[in-house]
């Protein structure tokens, strides 16, 4: 048998490497699909077998047979002997690698989520820093007793005295800065004075001397969080201030 | 002695080494025509059937023309400077004529070398160039300045007439 004819001579170059292009893969599809076709390869081969045996020459030098023993003696054996003769628990060391190896593939995994966290906090702490020293500048503006304080009025007025109040009530903050103020008679203090949306009665907020230029600024004094505020005031007291204010007030808004 | 050779039995191997290493080294020199080359395949040759005894079955034809027809392919490689092109898996033989025996492997190997003396030159020439230095048959045909149909009948004609030499 010698195979579909059409295919004969290609399959026998194909047999020895020499067929080329598109007629290599129309072989192979062929062969995939005719046994008789791939019987005929079989005999191929053993043609070019036969042709290989043919071959005679020189022995191999003795350097060649050093050189593979060895290199045997340098190749694991066969895998598949190993396990074939192995007990199992000589193969202990390799479960135990395979166990350390996912061991590390966890920790590794762990470590690259702690490192992003790490990464995370770092981040957030370099902002909330930019955001401090930029608070702490604006402090030291603020309370810097060498910093120019210019309150403006309207042209030719001659200027009054002034106060500005910020405050948040949901969490008691406060902020008051005066300007112009008139110097304090001995034993005598500004006090200023919160004003609730409910119930009449003044609460006492802090009390504070002007610099000899008449400004004065009272920052976040100790207050009573959720007091909504519809007045502040200030007044004059007492050194260490009053209870309650006592009239006329120096300042007033709402 | 595979099944040694695949206990990793080392001393099967040299055993093995020295009765087919004559073959498996004229064949690659044959190829290579350079010692040095003809000695890297012969260790890549007994290399990968120490490596891979399961690739060679015994149902499918007898080791001596095996390691000869895997020497050929790997000279060729070498000689083309490319990559392995032929999976050892792949390679099956079949041969009708009795090889197991010295004697008869004399034999046959003498039908044969009377049968390529005896076809004519340029079919016996074509299937040398193929076989023994890896041209394909475009190459042949420009080479011999033949037509490719004709150097396709020829080699196949040749490769029969082998075949039939060992018929006879």
């Amino acid at each position: 048998m010698t195979g579909h004819e059409q295919f004969a001579e290609d399959l026998a170059l194909y047999a020895l490497g020499s067929l080329e292009g598109e007629a290599v893969n129309s072989v192979e599809r062929h062969l995939e699909e005719c046994a008789a076709c791939r019987q005929e390869l079989a005999r191929l081969e053993g043609d070019m077998a036969l042709l290989a045996l043919t071959t005679s020459g020189p022995a191999p030098p003795q350097r060649a047979r050093q050189r593979l023993l060895k290199a045997l003696g340098h190749e694991p054996r066969s895998l598949r002997t190993v396990f074939m003769r192995r007990r199992w628990w000589t193969l202990a060391p390799v479960f135990a690698s395979l166990v350390l190896a996912v061991f590390a593939i966890l920790l590794w995994r762990e470590n690259a989520r702690q490192r992003d966290r790490m990464e995370a906090l770092r981040a957030d702490a370099a902002r909330n820093q930019a955001t401090f020293e930029e608070a702490k500048h604006l402090l030291a503006l603020l309370t810097d007793p060498s910093a120019m304080h210019v309150t403006l009025v309207a042209a030719q007025s001659k200027p009054q005295p002034a106060g500005k109040a910020i405050y948040m009530p949901g969490n008691g903050a406060l902020v008051f800065m005066a300007s112009n103020l008139a110097p304090l008679a001995p034993a005598k203090t500004y006090e200023l004075w919160l004003v609730p949306m409910h119930g009449d009665k003044p609460m006492p907020a802090a009390t504070f001397k002007p610099d000899p230029q008449g400004n004065a600024m009272v920052m976040m004094p100790p207050m009573t969080a959720g007091v909504e505020a519809r007045t502040f005031a200030v007044t004059i007291e007492p050194e260490g201030g009053s209870a309650t204010p006592t009239m006329p007030m120096v300042l007033v808004g709402s | 002695m595979i099944a040694r050779i695949r206990c990793g039995d080392q001393d099967a191997m040299a055993e093995l080494y020295d009765r087919y290493s004559p073959l498996v080294y004229a064949v690659a020199l044959r190829v290579l025509a350079e010692t040095g080359a003809a000695e890297d395949v012969l260790q890549e040759v007994f290399m990968q059937l120490w490596r891979h005894p399961a690739n060679f079955d015994v149902r499918r034809g007898g080791l001596g023309p095996w390691l000869a027809v895997i020497a050929r392919h790997r000279a060729i490689d070498a000689l083309r400077k490319r990559r392995p092109q032929t999976d050892l898996e792949d390679v099956v033989i079949a041969i009708e004529a009795d090889l197991e025996g010295a004697a008869e492997r004399t034999r046959a190997v003498e039908k044969v070398r009377a049968s390529l003396h005896a076809m004519p030159d340029n079919q016996r020439k074509a299937l040398e160039m193929a076989f023994f230095e890896g041209m394909t048959h475009t190459e042949i045909a420009a080479q011999t300045g033949e037509p490719l149909g004709t150097v396709k009948t020829r080699i196949r004609a040749a490769l029969m007439a082998l075949r039939r030499a060992l018929a006879v």
